[in-house]
């Protein structure tokens, strides 16, 4: 510890055990906990106390009966456990009886203090960490807390029942860390003392018939699996085995939850070998015994398992498409088979295997789908992947929401009923829909899905978070849409339904809700983005509205749309897709050019997301040398710069920088590859001679920009402009034809400009430089130091721990001054 | 009780109710759908529908060529458009005491029933139904009025004839009932006898049943009614509405413990949800102006026409349509416009805050001040001056038959830029549109019909609880293009009563109380004897006095005085004898005691069988037989006087008297 910290801890000390003082944020307590943990961790606790005596004095003062907080008590358990988790200093605290007063009987347990939650769980906290070694098992057992710790599981507060169980786990293992001779047998007498203890209780708690008390029997088993996995583990399952399976005799299954945890947990354990001690059998039984509402969590939890045995993996697949076939059933125009189950499982499902209940049916299916969602990208998936019914039954459950279905039976009538307009299926359905379009189906069946799709994204009924999941999902299925494999273009028959789509698009892009004006726009960007290039996308686009709207609606009073109106509006005019605009707005008026309006938004929208927007729109044509670039790159680069560089959004700044990178790569002729093993040309495009490259940056008044930028009050902007620069340096480095004595007069007056810019004082303008003078300037600045400078947190001064018990020390001077003021 | 049943609209309804002795006409709608066989009226000569073949039977022959036009296949009247009123024949109107009005849309046939039915009672509606009422009248004769059409065709309402014709006129009902329009002198006697109420108002009708409106939510000034008894409720809810719009909302609290709910006008289109709706105008709208076009929306002076008007009016700045003209026009357009700004106690909370800051409580003032919002009586005068392209058109009628719409159809139809858009729910667009075709116009139908729909209908009679439920026939399954949604009719137990036009509906009843006054002083001498624990009974001899429905316990005269000879015999004229009463009753008799106490006097050989209802005591020596039951006992005995009396004695001994 610092000779600086050590002089200022017995003054808090002092403050932390008066009472008339209180801590008025416990943060700094947490702050001072961690720093006492990094000290013991790297060195002796027993010196440390030796060391510095009010520590000890603290933990002795707290136990006077007296007023003391609920939080400096917890903390003050807390840390005695940081103490006593090494050994040595587990003995000198114990000679003094610390320990048994703080955490036995005679301690804060008793008393009126332990009604508060914080001083529980810091007993509990403080148990954890001092039970590190033989002796605090001895301690344990001789103090009586496991059985406290066991009637602390059932808590009122949520966090101290928890952290009970998990001390239990902790103590269990620690214990049978201490067994020389490998793994214990199953009997009770192999087993250390207070193993013994833990897992008798643990049986006793599985045969109770109060849910409660196996809820907490099995969390703890499931923690254990999780967390040990040593070979006892497998005998304690082996053990406990019978009394699990035995729950699953009860009806109903008391803590199915739970008990589908704690199986799982065992399952994915590696200390176990499943095969051996009836692991896949009670899966099985678990799975049929369990309702279809609790089943579903461990079916896929089966289905996600590497090494399962077939026959059990059928059977949870089984389970997770229960609900789906009983839809699937209800609507049948016929009999038959839906082919979403084999035919016995198949026969067995009824429609009224849903529950009765809008509530219960709605939440079975959207866990339902959820899971499938997660199953379908999954290696392990069961093959064969059940695609066409299952696209059936996401399509059947669309329509059943959206009105549109009309199921024969009444079961089927009943369900839409219970569905129409259920936003939350929808939504699960939409999403698990375009998940399917990583497979493909049968022609009739996708023309059924892009049918159901339109009629979504035509209903006036579609919420807009719908419709913008029925957006995503066509937008993936039309990706997924092409027949010959390697080709991007639209088929023959997405280009038919772009052709329905447009009209849609069109007049949700004049719809009074914004978030839907958004989403139409994102999906435009998207499309166009895919198939911009495309003879059929190019033809329907441009023979409908949507261009013009979308111009529109850069003037559109929400600025996310205005966004999302310039990014579209970038992306149509990169593939040549804007048209001229002569709206009703400026009918007959000077056409604006694209370029022009959006340079308007960057200088004048008050919002920072169209200007955001904007920025990268600009970086993309510099990056793709849009057609209005390249006619004066320069004009364009040093506009967009000199508006950038005053913008108040820092976002906008940063990305003022990425477009000046991406410029003087191109002026220097540098190519960027973000992909390491991407394939660069042999030979980079022909550059101009450095001079005339850096005359080029100097004109478009990069340095400028990126040298304010690099005092900025924002770091992410300061960094980036650090890189560029020190990008620069390196690539001029080499050059010796600009190498120029350093104390030109104007390099001088740079630097001192600079000096007052990094003041705060950024009122002077640099004028124009010249390129030796900037490389002059480069060469002089330590840019790696404030490269490292910046790359520290920013509260890097305040985070010592001199400066916390500084502070520490300080509000409580300052209430204490409070206080006299006032009386 | 019964309810006659004079109109099979469910949203238009007219019903009779009869109750206690009163005879209640509930609402009072008009079917204007009968127009939609009609040519349109356009207000300027339009060669187009001049011109249109006449049409001819499959013989060839071509008698009714003047009275029926064909158009793209579809065969209409060349007349001038005539209505449906409601049953007139099912019951006598004259009889009618009161008429009942909910909304102003459901009193358009009020003037057929007041001015041709020998009707003498009162109309009773709120004042903003009254005056919109007026309006919506005033708009409809004015619009029929000012086209006056020399022919009036009526060959073809023969039933021999009519049989002939192609559907739908061949399906249409009552032809021959089918009248004009009415007057502006008719409507104007017609509401001089209305009566105007407020919400919560009781109204006594001849002191037998009391009537009271509440707020329904639906329109300016719409209500529901309550008819009671003392004893027994009726609610007739029609039109009602749980959305926040602009009027004050439903009050459904006092619907509770209805005996009878008669429910009628919920919404017409069950699966268009009015807020998707509102949306897919406004979408709709926008992109027709934005690509230049035009936009036509055939509506109501009144009504959904506010809210529509409110959401443009959020709507068109962002939408970048701050520029379009909005145009209102209609006969009434100023007075509409006007009045829904100065009924505040009739609007929803949040408008009538805007009262008191002060602010106008629809927007759309601020629209007419920035001049964004015109409104014109006609297409003549200003409006022509005016007129700027693209523009949204908000015009009546929404039949398309006669109004100004009639010639923006004309004007704009033969445009693919422009779009009509139906927003009224009452007639369907693809008929109203049939005589206009071919039509190059975009026709776009969101139909906004904020009334209830079976969901929020499902929930209120959960709510409120009512006995019995009396519906149109239409609401008790579902709609016949959609036979597999089951959630579109409603669901009540026990099931819905259903009725259908020209039928007589037995209410499924009985009034068993009725509720009679006591005056104090006979009250006060009464004397109470308790027969059983908290039961007390006494004897009454009193006057029952009936007047106005109401009945009152009045003390008897009193005995005859003996001076003003003149006066007594005029008294004793008036009160009906008065005879001494004997005593009444009580009590029941013990089989076995009294079997006993009959041994004690001499009576043997008895028998006890027992009945359904009680025992029968036989006296075999003396042939006589005692039927003793819950409610009576009798003896008899074959003429033997003085062995009935005994026996009467005997069992008057079991029974307490006063």
């Amino acid at each position: 510890m610092d000779p600086e910290c050590s002089q200022l801890l017995p003054a808090l000390c002092a403050v932390l055990a008066d009472p008339r003082q209180p801590m008025a944020d416990d943060t700094c307590l947490e702050k001072l906990l961690d720093w006492f943990k990094t000290i013991t961790e790297a060195g002796s606790s027993l010196l440390l106390l030796q060391e510095n005596p009010c520590l000890v004095e603290l933990l002795c003062h707290v136990l006077k009966p007296q007023d003391l907080s609920s939080r400096v008590l917890s903390f003050s358990l807390r840390l005695t456990g940081v103490f006593a988790a090494q050994e040595d200093c587990f003995q000198y605290l114990q000679q003094g009886e610390l320990l048994p007063r703080l955490f036995g009987e005679a301690g804060p347990l008793g008393g009126a203090a332990w009604t508060a939650p914080t001083v529980r769980s810091g007993w509990i906290q403080g148990l954890r960490s001092l039970a590190q070694h033989p002796s605090a098992l001895h301690f344990l057992a001789d103090c009586g807390a496991v059985d406290t710790i066991f009637s602390l599981q059932g808590d009122s507060s949520l966090f101290v029942a928890s952290a009970a169980g998990q001390l239990l786990v902790h103590i269990l293992s620690l214990s049978m860390r201490g067994l020389a001779e490998g793994p214990p047998g199953l009997q009770a007498d192999d087993w250390p003392p207070c193993a013994q203890k833990i897992v008798g209780h643990i049986e006793e708690s599985l045969r109770s018939t109060a849910t409660p008390q196996i809820t907490q029997a099995l969390n703890v088993l499931t923690t254990t699996f999780s967390h040990c996995h040593d070979p006892w583990t497998q005998v304690l399952w082996v053990r406990l085995h019978p009394l699990v399976a035995a729950l699953l005799e009860k009806d109903p299954v008391p803590a199915a939850h739970s008990l589908v945890d704690l199986l799982l947990s065992v399952a994915r354990s590696p200390g176990l070998s499943s095969s051996s001690c009836g692991l896949w059998e009670t899966l099985a039984q678990t799975v049929s015994h369990l309702s279809p509402t609790q089943a579903g969590l461990l079916a896929l939890g089966i289905l996600k398992l590497q090494d399962c045995p077939q026959a059990l993996r059928a059977q949870a697949f089984a389970v997770l498409l229960q609900p789906l076939a009983c839809v699937l059933k209800a609507t049948a125009q016929g009999p038959g088979p839906s082919g979403l189950l084999d035919s016995t499982a198949a026969d067995s499902v009824t429609a009224d295997m849903l529950p009765p209940s809008k509530a219960a049916c709605v939440g079975l299916l959207c866990r339902t789908l959820a899971h499938l969602e997660l199953l379908l990208p999954l290696p392990q998936r069961p093959c064969p992947w059940p695609q066409v019914p299952l696209l059936g039954a996401a399509v059947t459950l669309l329509q059943l929401c959206g009105g549109s279905g009309s199921p024969a039976s009444d079961a089927g009538r009943q369900l839409c009923a219970l569905l129409l307009g259920c936003v939350r299926v929808q939504r699960a359905a939409l999403d698990f829909l375009g998940t399917l379009s990583q497979e493909t189906g049968p022609p009739e069946l996708v023309t059924q899905v892009f049918a159901v799709l339109l009629e979504y994204l035509r209903s006036p009924d579609s919420s807009p978070t719908v419709l913008k999941k029925a957006f995503q999902a066509t937008f993936r299925w039309l990706l997924s849409s092409p027949r010959t494999p390697g080709c991007s273009d639209l088929d023959s028959d997405a280009v038919l339904f772009l052709r329905e789509l447009l009209p849609v698009l069109q007049k949700r892009l004049c719809s009074p809700c914004w978030e839907v004006r958004d989403s139409s726009l994102e999906f435009l960007t998207q499309m166009t983005r895919r198939w911009g290039g495309q003879a059929g996308f190019r033809h329907a686009l441009l023979a409908s509205e949507v261009p013009r709207l979308t111009e529109q609606l850069l003037r559109d009073p929400e600025s996310y749309v205005r966004a999302s109106a310039v990014t579209a509006m970038g992306q149509l005019s990169s593939q040549g897709l804007c048209v001229p605009s002569a709206g009703p707005e400026h009918p007959g008026g000077q056409q604006k050019s694209l370029l022009g309006e959006l340079l308007h938004i960057l200088s004048a929208d008050s919002e920072g997301f169209p200007r955001r927007a904007v920025m990268q729109v600009f970086t993309q044509w510099l990056r793709d040398s849009h057609a209005d670039v390249v006619g004066d790159t320069e004009q364009f680069v040093a506009g967009v710069l000199q508006v950038a560089g005053q913008d108040l959004d820092w976002e906008v700044r940063a990305q003022g920088l990425e477009l000046a990178l991406v410029f003087l790569e191109q002026t220097l002729g540098l190519s960027r590859s973000h992909c390491p093993y991407a394939v660069t040309p042999p030979v980079a495009a022909p550059a101009g001679p450095l001079t005339q490259a850096l005359q080029s940056l100097c004109r478009v008044r990069l340095f400028e920009f990126a040298f304010r930028a690099l005092f900025d009050c924002d770091r992410p902007v300061a960094q980036k402009s650090c890189d560029l620069l020190l990008l620069l340096r390196a690539k001029t480095a080499s050059s010796s034809s600009l190498q120029e004595p350093r104390s030109s007069p104007d390099v001088a007056s740079v630097e001192a400009a600079l000096q007052r810019w990094r003041a705060g004082d950024q009122a002077q303008p640099l004028g124009d430089l010249e390129p030796e003078v900037v490389l002059a300037v480069l060469r002089s600045m330590d840019l790696e130091g404030l490269r490292g400078a910046l790359a520290e947190s920013s509260d890097h001064v305040e985070k010592s721990p001199q400066s916390l018990l500084q502070d520490m020390l300080a509000t409580v001077g300052i209430r204490g001054e409070n206080e006299a003021d006032c009386y | 009780m019964e309810l006659y049943c004079l109109s099979g609209h469910p949203t238009l309804p007219c019903n009779v109710l009869k109750f206690k002795s009163t005879t209640i006409m509930l609402d009072c709608g008009l079917d204007m759908t009968s127009t939609l066989n009609f040519l349109p009226l356009p207000l300027v000569q339009s060669p187009r529908l001049s011109n249109l073949p006449g049409w001819s039977l499959k013989d060839g022959s071509a008698f009714l060529d003047k009275e029926l036009k064909e158009c793209s296949g579809h065969v209409f009247v060349d007349s001038v458009p005539e209505f449906c009123l409601p049953e007139t024949e099912l019951i006598d109107l004259s009889t009618v005491d009161v008429i009942l009005i909910s909304n102003y849309h459901c009193m358009m046939a009020l003037p057929y029933i007041t001015e041709h039915t020998g009707f003498t009672g009162t109309v009773y509606a709120t004042e903003p139904t009254v005056q919109i009422g007026r309006l919506l009248m005033e708009e409809l004769v004015n619009f029929i009025e000012r086209v006056p059409k020399a022919q009036s065709a009526s060959l073809w309402k023969n039933k021999d004839i009519q049989r002939l014709l192609p559907s739908p006129l061949k399906d249409a009902v009552e032809v021959s009932t089918w009248r004009r329009c009415y007057t502006m002198q008719e409507v104007n006697s017609a509401l001089s006898k209305i009566q105007l109420v407020g919400y919560s108002q009781k109204i006594e009708l001849f002191g037998a049943v009391q009537v009271t409106p509440l707020s329904s939510g639906y329109a300016l000034g719409s209500s529901n009614w309550i008819i009671q008894s003392h004893y027994e409720k009726v609610s007739y809810v029609s039109g009602s509405s749980l959305l926040t719009t602009h009027p004050q909302p439903m009050d459904q609290a006092s619907l509770k413990n209805s005996d009878v709910l008669i429910l009628t006008g919920l919404t017409q289109i069950p699966t268009a949800n009015p807020d998707g709706m509102v949306g897919e105008f406004c979408s709709n709208l926008a992109l027709t102006v934005r690509n230049g076009g035009n936009v036509l929306v055939p509506c109501y002076p009144s009504g959904v026409i506010y809210d529509l008007l409110e959401c443009l009016y959020q709507y068109i700045d962002s939408a970048g349509l701050s520029n379009i003209p909005f145009y209102f026009i209609s006969p009434v357009a100023n007075s509409s416009l006007e009045f829904s700004q100065i009924f505040a106690e009739w609007l929803c909370h949040n408008k009538q805050t805007k009262v008191y800051l002060p602010e106008p409580p629809f927007p759309h003032a601020e629209l007419i001040q920035t001049n964004k919002l015109k409104h014109y009586p006609s297409l003549h005068g200003d409006f022509s001056s005016d007129f700027r392209q693209p523009c949204v058109v908000f015009t009546g009628h929404p039949s398309l038959r006669f109004g100004d719409v009639v010639h923006f159809m004309e004007l704009w139809g033969k445009s693919s830029l422009n779009t009509v858009i139906f927003t009224e729910p009452d007639f369907s667009y693809l008929e109203a549109l049939a005589p206009y075709q071919p039509l190059a116009m975009k026709c776009i139908y969101c139909p906004i019909d904020t009334r209830l729909n079976f969901i929020q209908v499902s929930k209120l009679l959960k709510e409120v609880q009512p006995l019995h439920v009396v519906c149109p026939e239409q609401y008790t399954q579902p709609p016949p293009a959609q036979s597999h949604r089951m959630d579109l009719m409603i669901d009540c137990q026990p099931p819905a009563m259903s009725y259908r036009r020209a039928e007589v509906l037995a209410l499924p009843f009985k009034r068993r109380y009725e509720k009679i006054e006591i005056m104090p002083e006979l009250a006060d001498a009464l004397v109470p004897m308790e027969i059983k624990p908290g039961i007390s009974l006494a004897t009454v001899s009193a006057v029952l006095h009936t007047k106005d429905n109401k009945h009152v316990l009045q003390p008897p005269p009193r005995p005859a005085q003996p001076s003003g000879g003149k006066k007594r015999k005029r008294a004793s004229e008036d009160i009906p004898d008065c005879k001494v009463l004997k005593p009444l009753l009580s009590g029941s008799i013990p089989v076995e005691q009294f079997v006993q106490t009959l041994e004690k006097h001499g009576f043997s050989d008895i028998k006890v069988e027992d009945t359904a209802k009680g025992h029968i005591v036989l006296l075999q020596e003396a042939e006589t037989l005692i039927q003793i039951e819950e409610d009576s006992t009798h003896i008899i005995c074959d003429n033997d006087e003085m062995l009935r009396v005994r026996l009467r004695d005997l069992v008057l001994k079991f029974l307490q008297k006063f």
